[in-house]
């Protein structure tokens, strides 16, 4: 028995419990779509609003267009920090200010994916129908939202200065700090 | 992917692995074993797509089981609370009566049963329960992704027919949580782009999210398990960005071979989705809540206020896009009342209605789309209407509005849910007559009902048998 179980995991790669309970995700899925039935999951008049088509989508839409997206931008980000740095004579900032564009950019960024519909005016005459209102307050909101991150943001990003300033004022010189890197790749 | 090669031995000494420093000199993957057929999996190895070298070239020092485990933990708990939550709505809907969506699901829902009417918060808290927390793990589902994205671009990427069979089986979890989040965030802003059925899409997709979910945990909770013993958090709290170091070399790959310096602490990048997470929950819970944190509900629909005024609250569907004309509403109207498999009817105008016994509630309305509000109703009790049509305790209660199309212009209330004393067929809400868009001049609330099933612009009421 236990030679079985070894050539087994020798052949297959893995466990017999593995390959089991993937073939049972797998029936339950192949059971949810014989529910689905080809007409929900497939529209043959407008191909892309079909269910099968969004749920494809939906991983191509994050892995290969959001995902380098935010990766490119921020990997940008940081050579452009340092490219500047390099060329700016004296010694570099106490402080790399790369964190302080991160952040604000970052929640600025899920804000808008979050509730794009509405910054954008996207589906106007369901959202009135089902509330009475429109959606013209949204997008000057998010740039409020924006403002008040980035602004935040630069202030932190000050009295982070001001405090090392003194510090360092205090101490001996400092190591000087590393050259900023990406971490969002 | 679990490969068959053994799992990096966690070591007590690993809780410092954040500050040692590696000779990185064992690529772990190198001792990786192939699966039957060897000669396939080899040849697929050797043969390189052009420019896969660039994909792999991963910077981040942070990378690695130790975040991805924490991340999934997060995940491991929130991702249930959803799940159940949203398949607790189908049942609220009422599938016993066939007006839950979509209607045929065969054996995927869970065991029927009467929905409470008790607590008039229960709708409430399970749906702002699902919407909210779906909204707010977000930033962690974003997170886990971007920590496990080498894997999407690692070469051979596979290496036994297990490694198959795992890999194609993320197709259901990854297409399962980013289709369910999309869709999802386009329905509570009213935003129907997709053109398919949402009620269907979210209810399906929820199902191979599920068979996703269940044999990802199956398969991977050892390795969570191992990774989350890998450092201590209390080490990683202490320990500062200029002291971060990579995790050990993994099998996995994740831990990249060449990391810069780290720009973050592993902390940092903690504290980062961490304050994403709140920054949604901020944006979204007063839609839920109500009181004064609605207001900071800036983004979303339920987060705006409407004025002062008794009636100022929100409105699911307006009574001009429900096409209810005042000819309808004024001095005509009557309220039909009738016994399921009799001929006999009731009618009764406004003023008929308001000389009953009245009966004030404060209850919530509570919506599918996570949002509620809640007000001082006022009106006729629907068990009193269901006395003076002859019967005591109805078993159920088929409420008609006047709106002719639209799939919400009829529900069927349970038997508890027309017994409850708060169940009301309300006249006036906070003191004044209901208005035009909350269902003049008669509309239906019960406690702990999904919103939609509060019917307005009542018609008629039929009590029925058991």
């Amino acid at each position: 028995m236990r030679r079985l179980l070894t050539r087994f995991t020798a052949f297959y790669g893995s466990n017999p419990l593995h390959l089991l309970g993937t073939i049972a995700a797998w029936a339950l899925a192949g059971y949810v779509v014989t529910l689905l039935g080809p007409h929900a999951l497939w529209n043959t008049k407008v191909w892309w609003q079909s269910i099968a088509v969004w749920f494809l989508a939906a991983i191509v839409a994050h892995d290969l267009v959001l995902f380098p997206l935010y990766a490119l931008a921020d990997r940008s980000a940081t050579s452009a920090l340092a490219a500047v740095r390099g060329r700016t004579k004296g010694p570099p900032p106490r402080v790399s200010p790369l964190n302080y564009v991160r952040l604000p950019t970052l929640a600025a960024g899920l804000s808008l994916l979050l509730f794009f519909p509405g910054i954008i005016q996207q589906g106007q005459s369901s959202y009135v129908a089902a509330t009475g209102q429109n959606q013209q307050p949204f997008f000057g909101r998010w740039l409020l939202i924006v403002g008040a991150l980035y602004g935040l943001s630069a202030l932190a990003y000050a009295a982070r200065l001001a405090v090392s300033g003194h510090r360092s004022a205090r101490r001996p010189i400092e190591p000087s700090v590393k050259p900023a890197a990406s971490t969002l790749d | 992917m679990t490969p068959p090669s053994p799992e990096p031995q966690p070591s007590r000494e690993s809780a410092e692995a954040d500050r040692r420093d590696d000779s990185r000199s064992t690529d772990a993957a190198d001792e990786a074993v192939y699966g039957c057929p060897p000669p396939v999996w080899r040849a697929l190895e050797r043969h390189r797509p052009p420019g896969i070298g660039l994909l792999q070239r991963w910077r981040s020092p942070l990378r690695g089981p130790w975040l991805t485990s924490v991340f999934g933990s997060v995940l491991l708990v929130g991702l249930p609370v959803v799940i159940l939550t949203g398949l607790l709505s189908y049942i609220a809907y009422g599938p016993q009566f066939d007006q839950a969506i979509p209607a045929d699901v065969g054996w995927l829902k869970l065991p029927t049963f009467d929905w409470p009417s008790r607590p008039s918060w229960l709708y409430r808290l399970t749906q702002g329960l699902h919407v909210g927390l779906g909204l707010i793990i977000i930033p962690v589902v974003l997170a886990k992704l971007w920590s496990v994205i080498p894997r999407l671009f690692a070469w051979p990427p596979l290496r036994s027919i297990a490694q198959l069979v795992e890999r194609l089986s993320l197709l259901m979890l990854v297409g399962g949580i980013l289709f369910e989040l999309a869709t999802g965030v386009l329905n509570i802003q009213y935003d129907y782009i997709f053109g398919f059925s949402f009620y269907t899409a979210h209810y399906f997709g929820a199902w191979v999210l599920i068979a996703g979910f269940v044999i990802h945990v199956l398969i991977k909770l050892p390795k969570m398990i191992t990774g989350l013993r890998s450092l201590s958090i209390r080490s990683v709290l202490r320990t500062s960005r200029a002291e971060t170091r990579p995790e050990p070399p993994d099998v996995d790959g994740l831990v990249a071979a060449d990391p810069a310096p780290p720009t973050v602490s592993r902390r940092g990048a903690l504290a980062l989705v961490g304050g994403g997470a709140l920054f949604v929950a901020v944006l979204t819970a007063g839609q839920t809540l109500g009181g004064f944190t609605r207001r900071a509900a800036l983004l979303l629909p339920r987060g705006r206020t409407r004025g002062d005024g008794p009636n100022d609250f929100e409105v699911n569907r307006t009574a001009a896009a429900a096409a209810i004309t005042p000819a309808e509403t004024g001095t005509k109207w009557r309220l039909i009342i009738t016994q399921q498999g009799k001929s006999g009817r009731m009618l009764l105008d406004r003023a008929a209605l308001e000389a009953m016994p009245q009966h004030t509630a404060e209850l919530p309305i509570a919506c599918v789309e996570g949002w509620s509000t809640t007000q001082t109703w006022s009106g006729v009790r629907l068990c009193d209407l269901a006395a003076l049509a002859g019967m005591s305790t109805p078993a159920r209660a088929t409420v008609r509005s006047l709106e002719r199309l639209g799939g919400f212009n009829h529900a069927v209330l349970q038997a508890n849910q027309v017994g409850n004393p708060d169940a009301l067929l309300a006249l006036r809400v906070n003191g004044v007559d209901l208005s035009m868009d909350h269902g003049y001049p008669a509309r239906v609330i019960v406690p702990a009902l999904p919103g939609v099933h509060n019917t307005k612009w009542v018609r008629s009421i039929e009590f029925g048998q058991p």
